[in-house]
């Protein structure tokens, strides 16, 4: 299949995929010496599900960073949504639709469920200082508003229990299912999830992986995610890149970078020689 | 009537959202407005207006507006002394300079100064964070008492160097200066207090509110979501000092009438109001309440037994309060950083489900 | 060489001096916040405390004999003897090992794990506990230290150095307990280095200041580090106590002059030794010289404030002070 086409293509399970939303070209990024990124392109469709893999190291979590602004890459460009951005801070990025999780949740533990997932309606959320100051006006309707979005996103990921629990309260499983919805509830273009799997036992990877499907099924959303577990990647994802010590070394359908001989070598640890 | 909320079915989120969801809650709020409004004003005496219920008022307020910096945002201030100064200053410049002008606009300007004022310092919490703040936040504090001491246009070249509130009336009763009484400045402040209180709460339970938290909570992880932290922590620098200078504008035109800059406002009044947010409970508007009360009553209290009952000389009863005091934020850091708040909620937590333990 | 001249290296040498004094209990925070992240608001405090202590040991006063007066109706002050000095100064150790010793046992022993800011504010507490301990124990009136320090002006230099400047010039005017303090400052600062780097004891402190988990996994006892490092910044401080107190009188207003400690060692950078010293040098300097050519006409007491502001600004462009480990985030 040749899916390099700039109009799009359709899955194996038959569901549209569109246009380029985010387009890296050439991305390098060093720490000081230190190269995590070695001019890197790849892009991501509206509405597909792309993952990124690589052993330890390989610059996975890096290249989220720089998707995500919180990184500059000293060369390259990224355009997202047709328009190459420039530098910009991180507050900017998350405006234009890219939302995230984090690796080591990053979760507010000192709000409640409900407080954390409306955080994630901040950039929707249009009432004055003033407005808010006096509770009237925009600020009232506007708080009921965006919380009846932010249950529609409760009730999905089925954390209604706990939505007036302190977060600093949750077991881990739920934790990262609340992330997803503070994610989730931005409305994002992009949704970056940073391994969103880890440290995780069987069965909360089965909920985590259907939760992934059923939003990109449900909302359309398009799902960029980092995964350390092949197998789970496999399943989930239309289509992956591979990376290994900052550079590229696959990109295509999961069935053709399973059997790309420089992705068993990465994975299996055979020497680079 | 019990304290339940069993039968008390929210049906909208409006309805859930509201301030105190517990319908008993909500009675005993009005009833303390109404005993606060329509009962005290009358039975008040001099004694317990200058003890106890103005300076519990005006601290009140201070203790908010650091909350809202501290407790909320998670910026720890230091310069709360020279905040309440600013408040003070301009209230004084402003009433010598236009007499005509109400007196309760004047304090509402203060803290609008105060709120430039304390964004101007708080631009550098952009790039230094914790204690590291709390230390800059001390320039704040020495800088704004030496800026009031030494430059005489602020105390209106007056020989003593000291500034002092003259007569203003409303509706035509004195607020302030020495004709004023009891229950007109208890009055005053308490309207401010109430006003101040419900912009507090709107603003904590709103997208600022959040804002403030998060930013509080984990502020990488809050700018990636998009919150912009330039706005969120100017804004909280901005409305705290607000709150302050009102309290420093009260302080000096309404409770004392008149003061020496670094007598009234230095850096012990800065720490003062943070041990009233840190015992009342840090990010909750009811601690700023409890803590303002708890510290305006202690040394009162400790007069009444040490010197009144027992007959201790004074200064030995001032050192065990500031023993108490220290002993009282550790021991409220250790056991309960949340403060009075906490331990109130943990009793109506009993409460709600009392007779049963769970 | 002009007067003026002379005159403003003559305030530059006596800012240097008091630069020695900031950096001395700017030594006693770095050290405490190296081995445990403590930012101990309280070290200030604990130099009053300590030559509060030193003095009443000295004069043969009963502890807490207000507070015994008050609740037995007795009139007790003193022992009716007085102790030598030395002898005073081993025994004000030995409390200051004690504080060191309950501060760890009573206070953050329940507060490990919690947040910068929250032990931040917890020393705040401790230092008005302290505070009024102090008071407590010894009275709060001002009390003369009387060590055998040498006092006044040095006339050795200021007859040798009066020849520089012509007729307007009378020499450099250098208190002699200053060249005294920037001495016995040299000597501690040389004996806490070879201290953290010659000794056992030394090198378990590094340890722990560089990382608490690998430091416990070689059987470093955190607790024992822990109260040896606030038995040190008490040492310290009781020296930075003496020479403020010979000069001034021990008396509150010591605890706020130890205050400026702290944007010492914001610009310094609160993990560095030699920072502390080259901060607390700085504003030495820097102060005495503000105060000497733009306090006039301002109308001075600059000192009050200049070393915050400084420190304010200077932090807003490099925030991990100047010789400060880098300050790296990550998510």
């Amino acid at each position: 299949m040749n899916i390099q086409a700039t109009e799009g293509y359709v899955t194996e399970d038959g569901r549209k995929i569109g246009g380029t939303v985010l387009d890296l070209k050439n991305i390098t990024l060093r720490f000081g010496g230190l190269t995590a990124i070695n001019d890197i392109s790849f892009d991501i469709r509206k509405g597909e599900i792309r993952a990124i893999i690589g052993p330890n190291g390989a610059g996975k979590s890096s290249m989220l960073n720089v998707i995500s602004g919180f990184y500059k890459p000293q060369e390259g460009e990224v355009w997202f949504n047709g328009k190459k951005r420039s530098a910009v801070k991180p507050y900017e990025v998350a405006r234009q639709g890219v939302a995230r999780t984090f690796q080591n949740i990053a979760l507010f533990e000192g709000m409640s469920v409900l407080d954390n997932v409306m955080t994630g309606r901040l950039n929707l959320m249009k009432a004055s200082m003033w407005q808010q100051a006096l509770w009237i006006g925009k600020a009232e309707k506007e708080e009921i508003e965006n919380r009846q979005k932010v249950e529609h996103i409760i009730d999905f990921l089925e954390i209604q229990a706990i939505r007036k629990t302190p977060v600093g309260r949750l077991p881990y499983g739920l934790k990262k299912r609340v992330e997803l919805a503070r994610a989730l509830a931005a409305e994002p273009d992009l949704l970056l999830l940073d391994e969103p799997m880890a440290g995780m036992n069987v069965e909360e990877k089965e909920d985590m992986s259907r939760f992934i499907l059923d939003v990109n099924d449900e909302f359309g959303t398009t799902i960029a995610l980092i995964e350390h577990d092949m197998g789970v990647v496999m399943d989930l994802s239309d289509r992956v890149v591979v990376m290994d010590y900052g550079r590229k070394i696959g990109d295509g359908v999961p069935d053709e970078v399973r059997n790309n001989p420089e992705v068993i070598d990465a994975y299996l640890g055979v020497s680079h020689d | 009537m019990l304290y339940r909320e069993s039968g008390d079915f929210k049906t909208s989120y409006k309805a859930d959202n509201q301030t105190f969801p517990i319908a008993f809650d909500r009675y005993r709020y009005w009833v303390v407005l109404a005993v606060a409004y329509l009962v005290i004003p009358f039975v008040i005496t001099d004694y317990w207006a200058n003890a106890i219920l103005v300076p519990f008022l005006i601290y009140s307020i201070a203790a908010i507006g650091l909350n809202i910096l501290a407790g909320y945002c998670g910026q720890v201030s230091l310069g709360t002394g020279g905040f309440m100064a600013v408040g003070a200053y301009t209230c004084y410049k402003l009433m010598t300079a236009f007499p005509d002008v109400n007196i309760l606009l004047h304090i509402v300007l203060s803290g609008g100064v105060t709120a430039l004022v304390g964004a101007a310092f708080g631009l550098p919490s952009l790039r230094i964070k914790g204690f590291y703040l709390a230390v800059a936040t001390l320039a704040a504090q020495f800088f704004l008492v030496w800026l009031f001491n030494k430059v005489p246009w602020f105390f209106n070249y007056s020989a003593s160097g000291q500034i002092s509130a003259p007569e203003r009336e409303f509706l035509g009763i004195a607020v302030t200066g020495p004709n004023t009484s009891a229950w007109a400045s208890y009055l005053v402040c308490l309207v401010f207090v109430t006003i101040c209180a419900i912009i507090a709460r709107n603003l904590t339970r709103g997208s600022l509110g959040r804002q403030w938290m998060s930013i509080r909570d984990m502020d990488i992880a809050a700018e990636i979501i998009g919150v912009n932290p330039l706005r969120a922590k100017l804004s909280a620098f901005a409305i705290s000092s607000f709150f302050i200078g009102i309290s420093g504008a009260l302080f000096f035109a309404v409770y004392l009438g008149a003061i020496e800059v670094g007598e009234a406002f230095g850096i012990n009044k800065s720490l003062l109001v943070l041990f009233m947010v840190i015992i009342g409970g840090l990010g909750s508007i009811f601690g700023s309440f409890a803590g303002a009360a708890f510290l305006v009553c202690l040394p009162v209290i400790l007069k009444l037994i040490g010197v009144d009952l027992l007959g201790w000389p004074t200064d030995l009863v001032a050192h065990l309060q500031l023993v108490l005091i220290g002993f009282l934020i550790m021991f409220f850091l250790i056991k309960e950083p949340h403060g009075l708040a906490q331990l109130w909620n943990v009793i109506k937590e009993k409460l709600r489900l009392w007779p049963f333990p769970h | 060489m002009s007067a003026d001249f002379l005159y403003g290296i003559e305030v530059i040498i006596n800012g240097l001096m008091a630069g020695v004094l900031y950096a001395l209990v700017a030594l006693g925070f770095v050290l405490i916040f190296k081995a445990s992240g403590i930012f101990n608001f309280a070290q200030g405090v604990m130099a009053l405390f300590s030559a509060l202590t030193l003095v009443g040991i000295m004069e043969g006063q009963v502890p807490f004999a207000h507070l015994i007066n008050a609740i037995f109706g007795t009139s007790i002050h003193h022992f009716g003897w007085t102790v030598p000095a030395v002898l005073a100064i081993i025994l004000t150790i030995g409390v200051m090992v004690i504080f060191a010793w309950m501060v760890q046992k009573f206070l953050f022993r329940h507060l490990v794990g919690q947040p910068h800011i929250i032990l931040f504010m917890a020393t705040i507490g401790l230092a008005y506990f302290l505070e009024g301990v102090g008071d407590l124990m010894w009275g709060s009136s001002i009390k003369r230290l009387e060590l055998g320090l040498p006092q006044g002006g040095s006339l050795a230099i200021e007859n040798l150095t009066s020849g520089l400047g012509g007729d307007d010039f009378y020499g450099f005017f250098i208190d002699k307990l200053d060249i005294v303090a920037t001495i016995v400052a040299i000597l501690l600062v040389i004996l806490l280095v070879a201290f953290s780097q010659f000794t056992k004891y030394g090198r378990a402190m590094r340890a722990v200041a560089d990382d608490h988990q690998a430091a416990l996994s070689v059987g470093i006892s955190l607790n024992f580090i822990w109260v040896l490092v606030w038995s040190l910044a008490g040492f310290v401080a009781l020296v930075a106590g003496v020479m403020w107190g010979a000069k001034s009188g021990v008396q509150f207003s010591l605890s706020l002059i130890a205050l400026k400690a702290l944007p010492v060692l914001m610009l310094g950078g609160f993990t560095s030794i030699p920072g502390a010293i080259v901060g607390g040098l700085i504003i030495g300097v820097g102060e005495k010289l503000f105060e000497y050519l733009v306090g006039p006409m301002v109308g001075g007491a600059t000192e009050n404030w200049f070393a915050y502001v400084l420190a304010l600004v200077f932090l807003i462009f490099r925030p991990q002070g100047l010789l400060g480990e880098r300050i790296i985030e990550r998510v």
